[in-house]
């Protein structure tokens, strides 16, 4: 099943000039994909008219196969999630209980079920004991839990997230990529944007590479990887290292280096050995 | 300019202590990060160095940060803003004039330049930033990234002796990054600036810092050099901190094949893995 899909989107903003160019792009239910590209090239624009939050001057914008343009960003949202790359952007409920309840509330589900899906997600981002203060009394690394339970409480399909680990101190940023593979393994489909090319290299099957309003490349990560010059990206150290060292394949990961330098250590030692 | 912290606490008000027992002098021209996990304190330090904390914030504090003779306690945040330069996480909370090129001069204007001086340090600034380009453009109009160099210019362009920097690549991408860091260690190198910069990105601090400051709950829990506190992955890891990917690859080799092999940046790690194969 297509989840999303753009038709030549054109898109500006009230001075005029188009920030999306005829975006076209297509990202199939289960996929884990990274939108990609410098900053101003379009990621952000490009990902609201996903929820409706910006609606295309030309071009058609289809989310599970059906054209979003009659419909309100609250009937969108039953499908989609949306997390903001800044989360006061989001937040602004007096109590993050409040805060996390809001969206199930605002999707007509049923007292019990608010109730359900609200605790649910406090417990899993840990949140309980925050449940009665401000949100914006938080931390910032609090807040962006706040952000994501929100949007986890109300169970949407399709989740767009803009800079989920901006900010977010190491341990924090491995359980939020190990909740987005929780939730890509029960089905739902994620949308990753991103400058971390370390995450993108780690996490994600297939990258959208945008720059000035167009999409410049859609393919395989290691493929879009390996195109680092004409696209101009920045690979993750392993990758970088593994082509100046002539390992092959050329590592994604840590654990992809280490396992192909032991590899070329293990034949370099045979050969000393050999030699002596 | 050195800064003295001796026996530093503070805490919010209401609140329980953000910063324990602070021990630490930064000497002059020094590149210092801060790390720490989230509310770990990173931003509280930022914001006692010039004096916000406590002034601003009110709150309980205890023993003393001293910059040149000026004590956080006594003195003004405008006393300390001569000397300090404070460039926020949320570029957005102190951008608010109508252009880019106002808002460099915005800070300028207060201090009382004359026109000639206050032209030359606006065109200083925004090419040192590289947003020449941008100087009519509306600071609300720029991208995340953009918005951040305008921050950091509009508060150069003051001169500072002291130049404090809470999470300035949050929103950048790798050029921007990339930009704003070169800017940074050319401005290092030239002027005797102090640099004070909270980060989570590991391998650009590994990059420009002398020494690394890491809290934890408030407390100095580690103060050293890039080299021998990212050679300890565990350690920074149960901190809830990351290394460079070429100290994790460090790590595992060592681990797994037994080499001796320790790096923080790309060059060095790439200097000494290739001798391995290509042996003198």
């Amino acid at each position: 099943m297509t989840e999303i899909e753009t038709q030549n989107v054109r898109f500006s903003y009230s001075n005029g000039e188009d920030v999306l160019k005829s975006v076209s792009l297509r990202i199939d239910q289960g996929e884990f994909v990274a939108l990609i590209g410098q900053n101003g090239s379009g990621k952000t624009t490009l990902a609201k008219h996903f929820l409706g939050l910006l609606r295309p001057r030309e071009g058609t914008v289809m989310i599970q196969d059906e054209d979003i343009a009659g419909k309100a960003v609250g009937e969108v949202a039953r499908r989609v999630g949306y997390v903001f790359q800044n989360p006061d952007h989001q937040i602004f409920s007096a109590t993050t209980m409040h805060e996390i309840s809001y969206g199930p509330q605002n999707l007509d589900f049923d007292e019990d079920e608010v109730s359900e899906q609200s605790k649910h997600a406090m417990d899993r981002f840990d949140l309980t004991a925050y449940a009665d203060q401000q949100p914006a009394t938080l931390s910032h690394g609090v807040r962006r839990k706040v952000a994501l339970a929100s949007i986890y409480a109300m169970n949407p399909q399709i989740w767009i997230l803009d800079e989920p680990t901006g900010g977010l101190d190491w341990r924090s940023e491995q359980e939020t990529m190990a909740l987005l593979h929780e939730l890509n393994e029960a089905g739902k489909t994620i949308v990753l944007i991103t400058h971390d090319m370390r995450l993108v290299a780690e996490h994600t099957e297939r990258c959208i590479v945008m720059s000035e309003g167009r999409v410049v490349a859609h393919d395989a990560t290691r493929t879009v990887m390996g195109q680092e010059e004409t696209l101009k990206i920045t690979p993750p150290q392993t990758w970088r290292l593994g082509n100046a060292l002539n390992l092959r394949p050329l590592p994604l990961t840590v654990k992809a280096f280490c396992q192909e330098y032991g590899k070329k250590l293990a034949t370099e030692r045979e050969i000393d050995v050999r030699r002596s | 300019m050195t800064i003295d912290i001796q026996d530093f606490s503070y805490a919010y008000p209401d609140g329980e202590w953000a910063l324990r027992e602070l021990n630490l002098r930064v000497e002059e021209g020094e590149f210092l990060s801060i790390m720490g996990a989230n509310g770990a304190g990173k931003s509280t330090l930022c914001l006692a160095l010039n004096g916000i904390v406590p002034q601003a914030t009110g709150g309980r504090i205890r023993g003393n940060i001293t910059i040149n003779e000026l004590n956080t306690k006594k003195h003004s945040v405008a006393a300390f803003s001569r000397q300090v330069g404070m460039v926020f996480q949320n570029p957005e909370a102190q951008l608010f004039s109508v252009s880019v090129e106002a808002e460099i001069a915005f800070g300028l204007e207060n201090l009382g330049l004359p026109r000639d001086a206050m032209r030359k340090r606006v065109d200083w600034a925004l090419n040192l930033l590289k947003i020449r380009p941008l100087r009519e453009r509306s600071p609300s109009q720029l991208s995340g990234g953009e918005r951040q160099r305008l921050a950091i210019a509009s508060v150069l362009a003051m001169s500072p002796k002291i130049l404090v920097l809470d999470e300035p690549s949050s929103n950048l991408d790798p050029s921007g990054k990339g930009e704003l860091l070169a800017a940074l260690e050319d401005l290092k190198s030239a002027g005797g600036l102090t640099i004070i910069m909270a980060e989570h990105d590991s391998e650009l601090i590994a990059e420009f810092s002398d020494r690394i400051a890491v809290l934890d709950h408030g407390r100095l829990a580690r103060l050293e050099p890039p080299e021998s506190l990212f050679a300890n992955v565990d350690r920074m890891h149960a901190l809830g901190l990351g290394v460079p990917q070429v100290s994790e690859v460090a790590a595992c080799l060592n681990k797994e094949h037994s080499t001796n092999l320790s790096a923080v940046r790309y060059e060095e790690a790439y200097e000494s893995m290739k001798n391995v194969f290509e042996p003198n």
